[in-house]
This record gives structure tokens, C-alpha cells and sequence, in this order.
């Protein structure tokens, strides 16, 4: 194009006007195609755990879950794991658990004062899963599940933490909880780092260079 | 104790602090007797590199005497150790592979959410250094708390002097690390930026593994002498222009093997290196990085570049497409020191390698502020500072 402007082009003008709002349109019309297209939910299942999905679930609960491999047996973790009095050693969010029966405790610090959380164990694989649930008593609605496999190559045993929960004062409450670092996510994915440590050291590191700092 | 502790740029102080006490089972407490101020606590000492807090005690290179054992400590007191400045568990997937500078259980987790996101994966601990890597108290003072003593620190016969050893703390693997990451063949050319410490132990660890010609890179005369002693031959680059010096050097193939022992740093009055120090210092994470722009630039084709030089964050202009069409191959790292700990003390008691022709200045620890500023602004006469305690 010249961009040269002569008397008598109105009309060529129109028409190319025309010509480019048609193209326009056609682009947006399969621009809306190709969004729908890739809409999140119209895509094939991937092999991706859904809890890295780019859509949230449609209910109350945020999930959340991690995966670490620790160089230990699957069995060991799985027992260590299941006497739920030894979690406080490597979460950092109990203060103290104790087991009841079928109903364990959970003293949970928080913001105005501890919060005891009460589950009972819904499902348990001996050296696979264990899954527990909140009971209606339960101050925090809750459910999660941790799984034990064998990682390959001998690199010891894939230990995935799954949390279901529903926050408490919904996005808000997830919101202060991210902020404090006590949000599940942020909770799980360093705990079980913890474990790791636990296992792999016998100790957790700390840069503390005295045992009072 | 007393201890070199850091307060901001340019800014490190000797102060009073606490003693170090045991606090996991496999700690030691040393009786530091000599430390050494490192290329990469100047990254600190200029604050190029984030995650310090005023009042953290600086220092990664040290060595002393073990006062204090935990119940799963191996050492025993009285024993004289060397201490990797890599802090690693010995157990995880990385320590079992010996990539010790990538061990995973190292880094307390609170920290470990610091390098998650910036680099997709947590880096692990170091002494001295910044909380990305851990926060640990360093080794720049009386005494130092030492994390599973019963893997990283390594125990030195008494016939061997502290100068002689205090550099398989770092230094002295680190450039081993560089050049075995060049992946020398017996007559190759290799050229080396930077003639401090870790270039001048690049330089040698290169001609022990067969380089046929080593030229190293400098602006500073004295440390272009030690190389040249060494058996290099020195390129200065502020009168010289090193690619087309490197070219005429190596036939006009280019250098075999490239090691850029400079790193984030470099200096050079050249537009980018302006750029990026004007980056670096409205603080947008950006490195420095013109010597290793120019490495890339000189290796020859389907060479190898090898990066101890330690870099933070991001870089522009970063000649990707050279790298892509040479067919060249990058590897770096922070040291996986005690892979190499047992092969070269070895080599020092054989009196196969020197560490001690690097250090300029010894200084009590009481003056390390001195030694911070002089290492910084005086290279040319100050090469290497080690600190005594006591
Ligand atoms: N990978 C590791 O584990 C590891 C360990 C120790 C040190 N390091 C790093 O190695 C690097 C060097 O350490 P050092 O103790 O020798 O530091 P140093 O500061 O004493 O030496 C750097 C040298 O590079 C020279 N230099 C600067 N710009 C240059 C350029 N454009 N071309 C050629 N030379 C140039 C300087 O004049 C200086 O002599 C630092 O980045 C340090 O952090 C890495
Ligand atoms: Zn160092
Ligand atoms: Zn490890």
C-alpha cells in the first residue's frame, strides 16, 4: 500500500473497511472457537494428578497435596506414619495427637488459641494408605490421605500427602493462612520434607546455632 | 565468640556473639584456627546476592580443631578438620550420587521456599552464606557448629600445615571441579577468565589433567604472574582483545575448553557490563556476565564451557544461539567438594599440588574487615586473605 488518498476511494475505502471487519470477525469467531476448544474441562484427561489441574474444583474443599521420595522402606515409613502419636516430631502445626479408640486428636495452634481437629481412620492399607476423615464433631471439616509406593530404581518409597479441606472463612481464611505459612499446601510440603530429613538423617536441619535461638 | 558478622553493603564487622552449641545429634563444635575470605563472600560483602540478614556470620572456608561431639557425631575431640562449604546429609539421592552441593535434606524447609520458585528447585545448605542456601551461621569466628560432621568434614594429619590444607574447603576442589567439568584431553588449549583463587586453581588443576596450553585472563599484572608461574600463558583484557587474541593463540580454531572463573562480577568497560551493572544494582536480580559472554563466544566449535564462576538470577543477551549452532556443552555447579577431598589431600601430601603460592595476606581474625576490603578493592596485590583466630 501506497497510503496515497485520492478523490473517489470513499467507496474502496468502505469496501475495504468492510473486508477488514470481516476478517476481524473471523479471526475473533475462531479465536472463541479455539478457547472453547481449549477450555480446561473439554480436554482430554491427562496423566497428571488432578490437584495440578488449571481448574479448581467446583466445591468448598481445597485440595492439596506433594509427593517426596525418601530413601527408607515403604513399611517403616508406613508404621512410623500410622502411630499417629509420632507426627508432631516432624509437623511443624500439631502441637499434640492423641489416639482414642478409632478417633484421634489434633491440637492445632491457632490465631485465637488451639484448635483441636478430630478424624478417624476411614481407610487403611497396611503399607499402602491410610485415609482419615473429620468427624461431625470435628471444629475443621477435613479428609485426607497419604499413599506409600515403591519409587523405582531403589530410590526408596513415593510418599504422597493429600489434604482435602474446607477453609475455614473460605478464600479469606485461605488467604491468612498462606500468609502465616499454616495453609495445608504450604503445612504439607514442608512436613513431609521433615519426614524425609527424619528418615534419611535421623535429624531435621536447623540453622539455629543454639538450642534456646 | 568473636565473629565477622555482615551489615549491609560493604559494611562487615567483628562482634561479640554467642558460642555455637550442639543442637542436632550429628554436629560437631570446631575450634576455628584458619578461614579464608572467598570470591563468593565478595558477592555478599557488594550484596548482589539476596537472603542476608544483619548480624549473619559470614565464612565458608575454615578449618580447626574438634572441640565438641554430638552422640551421632564420627569425629573425636582433639581431631584437626577441613570442612566442605557445602553442607550435605550424605544420605539423600543427590549425596548418594555424590552431587553433594545438591543435597536435598540440608536446607532447613523453612528456607528451602525461598529457591523453590526461583529455580524450580531448592537449593541446599552452605555455611556462611545467604538464607537462600540455609542461613548458617559461617565459619569466620572462634567457633563453628558443624551439621553431620560424620560426612562433610574430612581429618588432616598433623604434619600438614593449615595453609597447606585449608583450601580443600572449597577453593582448591572447586577449580579441580572446573576443570574436570572442561573435560580436558591431553593437549587441549584452555582458556580461563579470572586469575583469583578459583581461576589460579583452575589454571593448575587444567595442566595436571593434561591441557597442552592453559591462557588465562586478567586485568591485574600480579595475578597474571601467578598464572604465568603456574605454566599459563596470560591474556590481559584491558589491552588485549581476547577473542581475537584467543583465535590467533589456538591456531585460529578457538580454545578446546572454556572456564569462566569470574562470574556474576565480571568487570570490563564494555556496554554490557554498564548494562548489567546498572541492573544489578537497581536491584532487578540481573548478573553480570561478561566474561562468560565471551567465553561462549571464543570456545571453539563443539567445545566444552565449564562455569564455576557463580551466578544469582537472571541474564540478557545471554548468546544461546553460539551455544545452539557451536554444538557446545555447558556444565557448572557449586562444588560437590567432598567427592574430591580424599583424591587431593592426597595430592598435597604427595606435594603433586600447591595451595599456599595464592595467599597474600595473613591477618588475625580481629582485622577481617581489613581483609574484606582489601580483597575487594586491591586485587591486584591482595590475592588470597586468610584469617587466624586466637
Ligand atoms: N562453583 C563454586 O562452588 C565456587 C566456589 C568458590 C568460588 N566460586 C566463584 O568463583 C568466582 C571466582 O572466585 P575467586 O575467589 O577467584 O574471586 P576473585 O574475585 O578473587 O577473582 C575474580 C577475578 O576475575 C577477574 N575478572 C573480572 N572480570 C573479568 C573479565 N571480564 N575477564 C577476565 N577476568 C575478569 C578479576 O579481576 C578477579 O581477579 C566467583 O564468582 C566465586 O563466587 C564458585
Ligand atoms: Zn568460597
Ligand atoms: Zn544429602
Amino acid at each position: 500500500m501506497t497510503g496515497r488518498h485520492h478523490r473517489g476511494s470513499g467507496s474502496r475505502g468502505a469496501l475495504l473497511l468492510l473486508g477488514a471487519g470481516l476478517v476481524a470477525g473471523y479471526a475473533g469467531v475462531s479465536l472463541w472457537h479455539q478457547r472453547d476448544r481449549n477450555a480446561v474441562d473439554r480436554r482430554p484427561p491427562d496423566s497428571a494428578p488432578g490437584r495440578t489441574s488449571r481448574r479448581s474444583r467446583g466445591d468448598d474443599y481445597a485440595v492439596t497435596g506433594r509427593t517426596v521420595t525418601i530413601a527408607a522402606p515403604r513399611q517403616e515409613i508406613y508404621a512410623f506414619w500410622r502411630d499417629f502419636t509420632n507426627l508432631p516430631a516432624f509437623m511443624r502445626n500439631v502441637r499434640d495427637v492423641t489416639v482414642a479408640g478409632d478417633i484421634t486428636r489434633w491440637v492445632i495452634p491457632a490465631p485465637t488459641g488451639a484448635v483441636t481437629v478430630e478424624t478417624r481412620v476411614v481407610h487403611d492399607i497396611e503399607g499402602e494408605q491410610i485415609a482419615w476423615a473429620s468427624t461431625e464433631e470435628s471444629r475443621i471439616e477435613t479428609r485426607g490421605k497419604v499413599r506409600f509406593r515403591d519409587a523405582p530404581a531403589g530410590r526408596g518409597t513415593e510418599v504422597e500427602a493429600l489434604i482435602a479441606y474446607v477453609p475455614p472463612m473460605g478464600e479469606l481464611g485461605r488467604w491468612i493462612a498462606k500468609t502465616l505459612g499454616t495453609e495445608p499446601a504450604i503445612q504439607s510440603r514442608r512436613d513431609l520434607k521433615r519426614l524425609k530429613m527424619l528418615f534419611e538423617t535421623g535429624e531435621i536441619a536447623t540453622n539455629r546455632n543454639r538450642k534456646t535461638d | 565468640m568473636r565473629a565477622l558478622t555482615w551489615h549491609g553493603k560493604h559494611d562487615v564487622r567483628v562482634d561479640t556473639v554467642p558460642d555455637p552449641e550442639i543442637v542436632n545429634p550429628r554436629d560437631a563444635i570446631l575450634k576455628v584456627t584458619s578461614t579464608a575470605i572467598c570470591g563468593s563472600d565478595l558477592h555478599l560483602y557488594d550484596a548482589v546476592i539476596p537472603g542476608l540478614q544483619s548480624g549473619d556470620i559470614l565464612g565458608h572456608e575454615f578449618m580447626g580443631e574438634v572441640v565438641e561431639t554430638g552422640p551421632d557425631s564420627t569425629l573425636r575431640k582433639g581431631q584437626r578438620v577441613v570442612v566442605p562449604f557445602t553442607i550435605s546429609c550424605g544420605a539423600c539421592f543427590f549425596c548418594q550420587r555424590q552431587q553433594y552441593s545438591a543435597c536435598d535434606n540440608s536446607n532447613p524447609v523453612d528456607n528451602q521456599d525461598l529457591t523453590e520458585p526461583l529455580y524450580g528447585h531448592a537449593m541446599s545448605g552452605l555455611f556462611g552464606y545467604t538464607h537462600l542456601t540455609g542461613g548458617y551461621p559461617g565459619g569466620q569466628a572462634e567457633y563453628v557448629r558443624v551439621p553431620y560432621s560424620d560426612v562433610g568434614p574430612i581429618v588432616v594429619p598433623d604434619g600438614l600445615e593449615d595453609d597447606k590444607v585449608l583450601f580443600l574447603s572449597d577453593i582448591l576442589p572447586t577449580g579441580w571441579m572446573a576443570a574436570e567439568n572442561a573435560d580436558i584431553e591431553e593437549g587441549d588449549v584452555v582458556a580461563v577468565w579470572g586469575c583469583g583463587p578459583v581461576g589460579l586453581f583452575a589454571v593448575q588443576s587444567a595442566l595436571a589433567m593434561g591441557a597442552g596450553k592453559v591462557i588465562a585472563i586478567d586485568e591485574w599484572p600480579n595475578r597474571l604472574d601467578l598464572a604465568r608461574k603456574l605454566g599459563a600463558e596470560v591474556i590481559d583484557f584491558k589491552r588485549t582483545h581476547v577473542l581475537e587474541a584467543l583465535m590467533e593463540m589456538s591456531g585460529g580454531i578457538g580454545p578446546d575448553a572454556v572456564i569462566d572463573a569470574v562470574g556474576m562480577e565480571a568487570h570490563g568497560f564494555a556496554p554490557d557490563t554498564l548494562l548489567d551493572n546498572l541492573k544489578q544494582r537497581i536491584g532487578v536480580g540481573a548478573d553480570s556476565a561478561h566474561a562468560l559472554r565471551e567465553a561462549i563466544l571464543a570456545v571453539r566449535k563443539g567445545g566444552r564451557i565449564s562455569i564455576p564462576g557463580v551466578y544469582g538470577g537472571f541474564l540478557d543477551k545471554f548468546p544461546l544461539g553460539a551455544v545452539m549452532e557451536k554444538g557446545v556443552q555447558i556444565r557448572t555447579g557449586q562444588t560437590h567438594v567432598q567427592r574430591y577431598l580424599k583424591e587431593l589431600l592426597h595430592k598435597i601430601g604427595e606435594g603433586e599440588l600447591d595451595t599456599t603460592f595464592l595467599i597474600s595476606h595473613r591477618l588475625p581474625l580481629e582485622e577481617a574487615a581489613r581483609g574484606y576490603e582489601n580483597f575487594r578493592f586491591n586485587q591486584n596485590d591482595w590475592t588470597k586473605v586468610v584469617l587466624k583466630t586466637g
